[in-house]
């Protein structure tokens, strides 16, 4: 209430709300330009997570080494191994039998040994059918399934080819004639590149904004702050209006990284993005506000920004692991996790497009979170110790 | 909105700041501080008040309470005619308060600090190049404008944080502990500038302060102790009862310290402190006999009576409050063993001490030694380099450049066993915050290798003699800081070392447990343990045998106290006194450097 003062008929005041709120902007300027550690998670850490994520990190399984054991080697067992040997998927290396694969397998030098018995050819050729024996290596739950899978597709083309070959009629009543909308060609780079937009701008968001509110606490800056003239929402859209800068800087620099190095299509509009972008950076800069509002203690706010924001971002957002394939008290969860609406967002803009039915319930949450974080944000924090 | 109230406008007068009854409490978790009960006081405008009192008085709890930083649980507030509680932003729209840390931005230049203050205080562009010459010319800062705020020197922020309070020039000037830890230069220079405001702005001043000749400097006093008002008015209010009581006591043939131990606890002794080469003494009475007889079987006892001062009134205050322990804190030196060695050996040589970081040098050519059984005070400003010295000669950091031996080794390198010789109470309190009083006696017994009978003997002797008893099973870190600092120094003596370290041991502690702690140093010290000490108050160093002022680093004189101060002996100050001396050395020192 005492905020409205400046309309109250004073316009000296209402000049002076003006300068305030420009001074505090321009101090927190220059502290970011001046502070290394900011500098990092603003610009170096964008640079480093996508570099890691766009380069060392993929979710696809290729050039898979597997061992292939011919018990008697021929001229169907050699077919069979080059049609491995064909695939992208695969990186086969024909070991001489099950000992050494095994060891192989042991120490992790392969994933999988694809076993050829010594009856294979008799067998394929009478009415019961041949058998390969396939043995993946299971630590990797993930990557087995995966290497499963593909074997089975390896086999199946194999098994239509020679049929062709020989002019056999194949039986198969049913074909699959697959066609992937969105994402062509399957590279998990196109999908895992605009989620990492979200955790960046969670960084920049939540965890910078947590840590330098608290600083201004710890140092007794906020103190002398808070009793001169200034009101406590200029304070706080003082620490909004910079990081919200610095964030949307940090989102143009992963787009432009994501399409200009690693070519990820950006289908939708820029001004969705821009929009969408801004609703969820106003969500992670409340989140960072309210955090060091109520920890006061750099320490504590960084740790706690880590494991509001970051962690969740990272792990129930949809961004690396599958939502709906988590347990259903889990998947709950996820629906307070900003980053979960803003993926959702960013993987449809950039791989589909301007999907409406998608982005704007997405956005509604954004929003709705916002305004809660911020709101919580300016409640807690007052102009009082 | 701000609603002028007829009635507080008309009353106030000349009252620049008026609190009725205010209470303030503090919960965290199941602990309940009563940081002010029913505190009432007024201070009127065009005049110098003086908050004085201890750390957890209730100081900074009242000065915030005043700038509408908090809101009291009880009572009124009314700063400059205005409702504290109800308008705080018209009453911070009128005052300038300097937190104890000067809220400076000290990855900001000088004049970026400065510019930030002046755009939050709404002082007009226009304004601007006038006042701020006005303020470095005020604060001697002109030079260095372009100077980040976390490059200057201690006394040089507190003229920076002076500076961004008074870009706008408020009608009170709210300053918490703007001298605590700032050399000596720096707070005389600050008192000019305080007074300047005063006389040619006709600003009203509210100042706490934890030195107790600062509260000669004001025009009133208000003395908080234990979130109470326990007297105020002038400072010769609190001096002036004392009149006929105190005296200036020398007996030659007994040293100092010896004559202050038999003096203190005697009937009718309020105070003994040791003061230049005599022994100050507080009577309770006016009675000239009763000092006579208390120095009758003396031979060539002098007794000279001497002018009171603010802290004399202070003292008697307290004592009234506050009777004497039963045992007396003099014996702390009866259970550790008469230390090793032959008295007047050098047991502490440092030579040509230095600790850089990065290419500030905190230390740079330190030297000194230190006899045993000695209490050898090392003196000097916040940022002086004490704590680093200290730091090195106890093998915590090492040195970049010189030699040290501590007992004849570098502790640095040193096996277990020299190190169980050292003892070190470190300047926050370090021990464990949430074991409680008897856990932490344990601990560090058992730490430093003590155990059956021994190690039961050692924590009984703790809890008799440093009081602790009551304390026993309260969490350490919900302690007030007199206890905890008694608890600090148990911890530290448990293993009976030779050798102490105690590194601002007394800052923040009430007057009467200084003294009391100065009690337990000389009662080692008589016993033969090296005795260590870094300290801000000038005073203090009066009681140590030998001392070396430290200042940006560097010794500027070593020696026994009466020796530092007739380095200062001039025609026109005959008498100096510690801090007469501090002030000619810098002064001389750092001349050529400031111009």
């Amino acid at each position: 209430m005492t905020a409205l003062k400046g309309t109250g008929g004073n316009p000296a005041a209402s000049g002076g709300a003006g300068m305030r709120l420009r001074g505090l902007i321009r101090k927190e300027f220059l502290q970011v330009l001046r502070d290394p550690s900011s500098i990092a998670i603003a610009f170096l850490m964008p640079i480093l997570l996508l570099l890691l994520f766009g380069y060392g990190i993929s979710l696809d399984a290729e050039h898979v080494p597997v061992a292939l054991v011919a018990e008697q080697p021929n001229a169907d067992t050699d077919s069979f191994a080059g049609a491995f040997r064909q695939s992208r998927y695969f990186a086969p290396v024909v070991m001489p039998g099950m000992r050494e694969a095994v060891a192989a397998l042991n120490s992790r030098r392969v994933d999988a040994i694809i076993h050829i018995k010594q009856d294979f050819s008799r067998r394929m050729r009478s009415t019961d059918g041949g058998v390969i024996q396939v043995i993946v290596n299971g630590i990797d739950a993930n990557n087995a399934r995966l290497v499963q899978g593909y074997v089975e597709g390896v086999w199946a083309k194999w098994l239509q080819a020679e049929a062709l070959a020989n002019g056999e009629p194949l039986d198969i009543p049913v074909q699959v004639e697959e066609r992937v909308w969105f994402n062509s060609e399957l590279k998990s780079r196109n999908f895992i590149v605009p989620g990492l937009i979200a955790i960046i701008m969670t960084l920049i968001g939540a965890l910078l904004t947590a840590m330098v509110m608290a600083r201004e606490w710890e140092r007794g800056t906020m103190e002398a702050l808070i009793v001169t003239p200034v009101t406590i929402r200029e304070v706080v859209v003082g620490k909004l209006i910079p990081y919200y800068i610095l964030g949307m800087g940090g989102m143009v620099l992963s787009v432009v990284m994501s399409a200009g190095l690693f070519g990820v299509p950006l289908k939708g509009s820029l001004w969705v993005l821009f929009l969408a972008s801004s609703l969820f950076l106003l969500a992670a800069l409340g989140m960072g506000l309210l955090i060091s509002v109520v920890a006061k203690n750099q320490f504590v706010a960084g740790q706690a920004a880590i494991i509001a924001t970051f962690l969740p971002a990272f792990i129930l957002s949809g961004f690396l692991f599958d939502i709906s394939s988590m347990p259903a008290p889990v998947q709950v969860i996820t629906h307070a996790v900003a980053a979960r609406y803003f993926i959702a967002i960013l993987q449809t803009l950039f791989l589909a497009g301007n999907i409406w039915p998608i982005i704007l319930p997405n956005a509604a949450a954004l929003l709705l979170m916002a305004g809660l974080f911020l709101g919580l944000a300016r409640r807690k924090s007052g102009k009082r110790l | 909105m701000s609603r002028p109230d007829p009635r507080t406008a008309t009353e106030t007068g000349d009252i620049a700041l008026a609190l009725g009854r205010v209470t303030k409490k503090f919960v965290s978790g199941a602990r309940r501080v009563d940081a002010l009960q029913k505190v009432s006081m007024t201070a009127r405008e065009g005049r110098v008040t003086g908050l004085i009192g201890p750390d957890g008085a209730g100081k900074t709890t009242l000065m915030r309470l005043v700038a509408g930083l908090l809101v009291p649980d009880e009572g009124t507030i009314s700063v400059l005619g205005i409702d504290a509680v109800r308008d705080p932003l018209d009453v911070q729209s009128s005052i300038g308060y300097m937190p104890q840390r000067y809220g400076l931005y000290e990855d900001l230049s000088v004049q970026e600090n400065l510019d930030l203050y002046a755009d939050l205080k709404g002082v007009h562009l226009s304004d601007r190049p006038g006042r701020y010459r006005e303020l470095m010319a005020m604060t001697g800062l002109g030079p260095f404008t372009s100077r980040f705020a976390g490059r200057l020197s201690g006394g040089m922020k507190q003229k920076l944080g002076l500076a961004c309070t008074l870009v706008s020039p408020p009608r009170l000037l709210i300053l918490d502990e703007p001298t605590v830890g700032v050399d000596p230069v720096s707070r005389r220079e600050l008192w000019a500038i305080v007074y300047r405001l005063v006389r040619d702005e006709g600003m009203s001043v509210l100042l706490s302060t934890a030195y107790l000749d600062e509260a000669e400097r004001c025009d009133d006093v208000v003395v908080l102790h234990e979130g109470r008002i326990l007297g105020s008015g002038a400072p010769k209010t609190f001096s002036g009862p004392m009149k006929g009581r105190t005296y200036r006591v020398r007996v030659p043939s007994v040293k100092n310290r010896t004559l202050q131990e038999r003096l203190s606890g005697q009937p009718g002794v309020v105070d003994a402190v040791v003061q230049g080469e005599a022994v100050r003494l507080v009577m309770s009475n006016a009675e000239t006999q009763a000092v006579e007889k208390l120095v009758e079987e003396m031979e060539g006892a002098l007794i000279e009576a001497a002018a009171p001062r603010f802290e004399d009134g202070f003292i008697a205050l307290l004592r009234e409050m506050r009777p004497p322990a039963a045992r007396s804190a003099a014996d702390t030196g009866r259970a550790v063993a008469a230390a090793a060695g032959k008295d007047g050996e050098t047991i502490i040589k440092v030579k040509d001490l230095q600790r850089r970081f990065g290419d500030f040098y905190a230390v740079k050519g330190v030297t000194f030694g230190v006899k045993r059984g000695e209490v050898f005070g090392l003196l000097g400003a916040n940022g002086a380099g004490k704590s680093t010295t200290f730091r090195m000669l106890c093998g915590l950091l090492p040195p970049s450049g010189g030699t040290l031996s501590v007992a004849g080794v570098d502790l640095r390198r040193a096996a277990a066993s020299a190190r169980a010789r050292i003892g070190y109470m470190s300047q926050k309190f370090s021990l464990y915050g949430n074991l409680s009083v008897r856990q932490n006696l344990d601990f560090f017994s058992s730490a430093y290798g003590l155990s059956g009978s021994l190690r039961r003997e050692m924590i009984e002797w703790a809890f008799w003699q440093f009081d602790l008893g009551p304390v026993a099973d309260s969490t350490s870190a919900d302690l007030p800081l007199g206890f905890k600092q008694r608890l600090a120094m148990a911890c530290a003596l448990m293993h009976a070392p030779d050798i102490i370290f105690l590194d601002e041991p007394t800052s923040g502690v009430d007057p009467l447990a200084r003294r009391e702690f100065w009690q337990r140093i000389d009662s080692l010290a008589e016993k033969g343990v090296t005795v260590l000490v870094t300290t801000h108050f000038m005073e203090e160093a009066e009681y140590c045998d030998r001392m070396a002022i430290m200042a940006a680093g560097e010794i500027l004189a070593i020696g026994s106290p009466a020796e530092i101060k007739s380095r200062a002996r001039t025609t026109e100050l005959p008498e100096p006194t510690l801090e007469d001396a501090f002030i000619a050395l810098i002064t001389g020192t750092t001349e050529g450097v400031a111009a």
